[in-house]
């Protein structure tokens, strides 16, 4: 037969049930991506030297400096939670308005990248677009497509973390209870982690 | 057996006063059990239509030429009527409605992992619902592609779309987001004691269909993104005319859509799992290899889904081998069926409704089981792809399969539920009207399917005439069971006797538990110590009366 | 089941996120260096691998990963499986001869 225990009233905190339910949800986001990515080495095989001939408009050493400016946003972000862990308030807003900053700063880079494709008519529909071969088009196609959908999650990554910046000042984040930073650390990393892919799959085809 | 719990005085989930007002109380409870009687009217009104629709088909199709309605409106009809029964009702089906009703209480649990996430489950179903109405009455008017949107038709078609693309990304949003509750809630909720192999199977089922629902929908959710982008931006990936390819178009599709079948037959395939060893009195045959055979469905079922697309051009090696992978996916499927069946074997049979529908479920799923082997063979494949051989083939599974299984767990668990008992010769009325309604309905559509006769076709040949003839008839017998069934639960719920806390002799936690449950479930968290299904007892009565 | 004794307390110091850092930064000079070469076909592969080998060090040290429960490093394997599994059956159907 069955015994039974008091169940208790408060419903109970549970840290680690949170971040697993935050890792299932990272997976949507690879899988999300995943699809464009199975897109675009589709294409890429199919049309191999237009995705090359293509390629060659993009500014590698911009996509470099953007790839640091994230990889800095990935440290600073890691280093708040130490910094929350060990107490220091004023360090982990610091290093959270840091992460905020770089992908302020990565965005801003993207904006001027977008607008000197703009200028010269590769987009889609653009006049210079039209022109070229169905190779080239579905590389630009993609290009927007993908870094755009990143970026519109850097944005939301944005949002995020002024949030988090806030709790953190209202002492809703503290030393014993932190994963919503966490959580808010493993999306922005993921973030992180799909530019990693997307650098050298649209910039470094040579 | 069963004993009545009501030590205490606390009222029931439906009586409990929240701090909301009126109808408030209910549409902004975070209480699981609020929250699965809200997918439950909501989804039965959405179910109602699609029926409608289906209704109406038939009676286009009674005759050839036209009888009632133009060729535009019966592309429109049966993309709904696909829509609709495919998103909003099969698909969100058990998981929504009964998994967040019992998968708590099943594993000693109060609610779920994240009870705020899951009532914006519901709202995001609610919102992508009404989006996919919509789309029906904007300018444009309703889609004609067929639920499957393929390119180029669905970039060139001046219909909806876009708003029913929409619909459809939201809806499997919330989709996800119960997959991602229902995981993390198994592996962080269970009740001491409640070790892995002692969840009840419905549980299991849940949890690999959680799996699948996290996995998967994001890839058909990036695809009709794609879609709604090629038809705003014209970027090309899905345009021929730019060099879009409509085959990665039906793969992508697909890689979710075939997942997707599983979404909706595993939970099914969990109630049967619960109900045939109670009505048996005998527990079930092989629970490891349910459990197990639930998580390989899970994972081989996402490598199949290119057997929709045997006839579109595809390598030979590709053929072969999702040929292949399918005849696969089908042995710890055909373990499930030979596990019921060895659990019956020297059972004691109640014939209850929730049993005469888990019966109909083995018979009408191995019917859809052979089909699908049939389809699964490449010769055959190419002269029945796009008939009304596939068509009956997935309304077996998916309606005789999945649709039975929710009949079995509405009739299984109405009383725990609502604390009311249904009519039950109302009940095995229904019950026979809607097997044979269901059968005549379908089983003509195979003939003529294997004979030729294509699907998605306003009109046909006058030698498919007979076959279509007894088919919508058939439709006419079930939609009569269809409707005593639910008038049957509507009496019971208006002023139905009241019910026991166990009416069926269940083991699992469940019935331990008063009927309607409180709010909490249970009074304490239980501590767990036997086996689910353990009907020993009963082993000890057959032996002696030997 | 109690979860009571959960709750992390295991600390990462700024110094290992520096030196992580460090290692992810050398990693993207190495692949924009490698791509100037001409390897032909396998310039992809070599790109993807440091992508990857830069991915790990982001999912074990800054997603702490490396210090959680087995089960999250199980799920992590099963998400990428599933996207490999799909890009690889997909292949099966343009890689070979339509």
């Amino acid at each position: 037969m069955s015994q039974s225990v008091q169940a208790s009233v408060h419903i109970h905190r549970d840290d680690v049930g949170a971040r697993i339910g935050m890792w299932l949800f990272l997976f949507t986001e690879l899988i999300l991506f995943g699809g464009l990515f199975i897109v675009y080495a589709v294409y890429r095989f199919t049309y191999s030297n237009e995705f090359a001939l293509a390629a060659k408009e993009l500014d590698t050493f911009l996509g470099m400096v953007n790839t640091l400016v994230l990889l800095t946003s990935s440290l600073t972000m890691a280093m708040s939670i130490t910094a929350i862990q060990k107490q220091n308030k004023n360090l982990a807003m610091l290093l959270i308005g840091l992460t905020i900053a770089l992908a302020l700063t990565f965005m801003v880079n993207k904006y001027f990248e977008w607008g000197a494709k703009f200028s010269h008519g590769i987009y889609p529909g653009g006049n210079e677009l039209i022109n070229k071969t169905n190779g080239e088009i579905l590389y630009f196609g993609l290009y927007y497509v993908m870094t755009g959908l990143h970026g519109l999650h850097v944005i939301i990554g944005v949002i995020i973390l002024s949030v988090m910046l806030y709790f953190i000042r209202t002492d809703h984040i503290t030393k014993d209870s932190f994963v919503k930073l966490e959580n808010s650390g493993l999306y922005w990393h993921l973030v992180d982690i799909i530019w990693i892919f997307l650098f050298p799959l649209f910039y470094l085809i040579h | 057996m069963s004993t009545h719990v009501l030590e205490h005085n606390e009222p029931d989930y439906l009586q409990v006063k929240s701090k909301h007002k009126g109808i408030f109380a209910w549409i902004l409870s975070t209480d699981h059990k609020r929250i699965g009687i809200l997918y439950l009217i909501t989804m039965g009104i959405f179910f109602s239509v699609a029926v409608l629709l289906g209704f109406l088909m038939r009676m286009e199709l009674i005759s050839p030429g036209k009888t009632i309605m133009d060729p535009q409106t019966y592309n429109s009809l049966f993309t709904l009527h696909g829509v609709i029964m495919i998103f909003l009702f099969i698909i969100p089906g058990l998981p929504a409605v009964f998994g967040n009703f019992f998968l708590p209480i099943l594993i000693g649990a109060k609610d779920v992992a994240f009870p705020r996430i899951n009532l914006l489950s519901w709202w995001l179903f609610l919102i992508g619902g009404l989006l996919a109405v919509i789309s029906i009455f904007l300018p444009g008017g309703p889609v004609d592609t067929g639920w499957t949107f393929y390119i180029p038709y669905s970039i060139r078609t001046t219909t909806n779309v876009i708003p029913a693309l929409f619909a459809a990304f939201v809806l499997g949003f919330s989709s996800i987001l119960t997959g991602i509750n229902f995981v993390t809630t198994v592996h962080r909720l269970r009740a001491p004691g409640m070790k892995w192999f002692k969840m009840p199977l419905f549980v299991w089922s849940l949890y690999a269909t959680g799996w699948v629902q996290v996995l998967a929908t994001p890839i058909v959710g990036i695809t009709l993104l794609l879609v709604i982008i090629e038809r705003t931006l014209g970027v090309g990936i899905f345009d021929p005319a730019l060099g879009g390819d409509p085959i990665l178009f039906q793969h992508l599709f697909w890689i979710y859509s075939h997942p997707a079948v599983y979404i909706m037959i595993l939970p099914a395939m969990g109630i049967i799992s619960e109900v045939i060893p109670v009505f048996a009195r005998r527990t079930i045959f092989g629970y490891k290899f349910i459990a197990f055979s639930s998580l390989a469905i899970a994972l081989f079922g996402s490598l199949v889904w290119a057997h929709h697309m045997f006839t579109v051009g595809m390598s030979d090696t590709a053929m072969w081998i999702f040929s292949l992978l399918t005849f696969l996916v089908a042995i710890p499927s055909a373990i499930k069926v030979f596990n019921w069946v060895a659990t019956l074997y020297k059972g004691s049979i109640e014939l209850e409704p929730a049993m005469l529908f888990a019966l109909a479920f083995i018979f009408h799923f191995t019917i859809g089981g052979f089909t699908g082997i049939m389809q699964a063979t490449l010769a055959l494949n190419i002269h029945i792809h796009d008939t009304s051989f596939i068509v009956a083939h997935f309304h077996y599974v998916m309606f005789g399969g999945t649709g039975f299984g929710i009949f079995a767990a509405a009739h299984y668990w109405f009383p725990k539920m609502f604390g009311k008992i249904f009519n039950r010769q109302a009940a095995k009325a229904a019950w026979l009207l809607i097997v044979l309604g269901f059968n005549t309905l379908y089983f003509p559509l195979f003939i003529a399917g294997y004979l030729g006769m294509p699907r998605r076709y306003y009109d046909y040949l006058p030698e498919f005439h007979i076959y279509h003839f007894i088919s919508t008839v058939g439709s006419w017998i079930l939609i009569l069971g269809l409707l005593i069934m639910l008038i049957n639960f509507f009496v019971a719920l208006k002023r139905g006797r009241k019910a026991d806390a166990n009416p069926w002799g269940g083991e699992t936690l469940e019935w331990k538990i008063q009927s309607p449950p409180i709010l909490e479930n249970f009074h304490e968290i239980p501590v767990v110590e036997t086996d689910p299904y353990d009907y020993s007892k009963y082993e000890i009565d057959r032996k002696e009366s030997k | 089941m109690s979860h009571h004794n959960e709750n992390k307390t295991h600390v990462i110091g700024y110094g290992t996120y520096a030196l992580v850092w460090l290692a992810l930064v050398s990693f993207t000079g190495i692949t924009v260096a490698v791509a100037g070469i001409d390897i032909g076909n396998f310039t992809i592969v070599v790109a993807l691998l440091i992508a990857s080998i830069k991915s790990i060090l982001v999912l074990t040290i800054f997603m702490h990963l490396r210090f959680e429960d087995k089960v999250f490093r199980m799920f992590v394997f099963i998400a990428f499986l599933t996207l490999a599994i799909f890009i690889g059956l997909t292949f099966f159907d343009y890689s070979f001869i339509r």
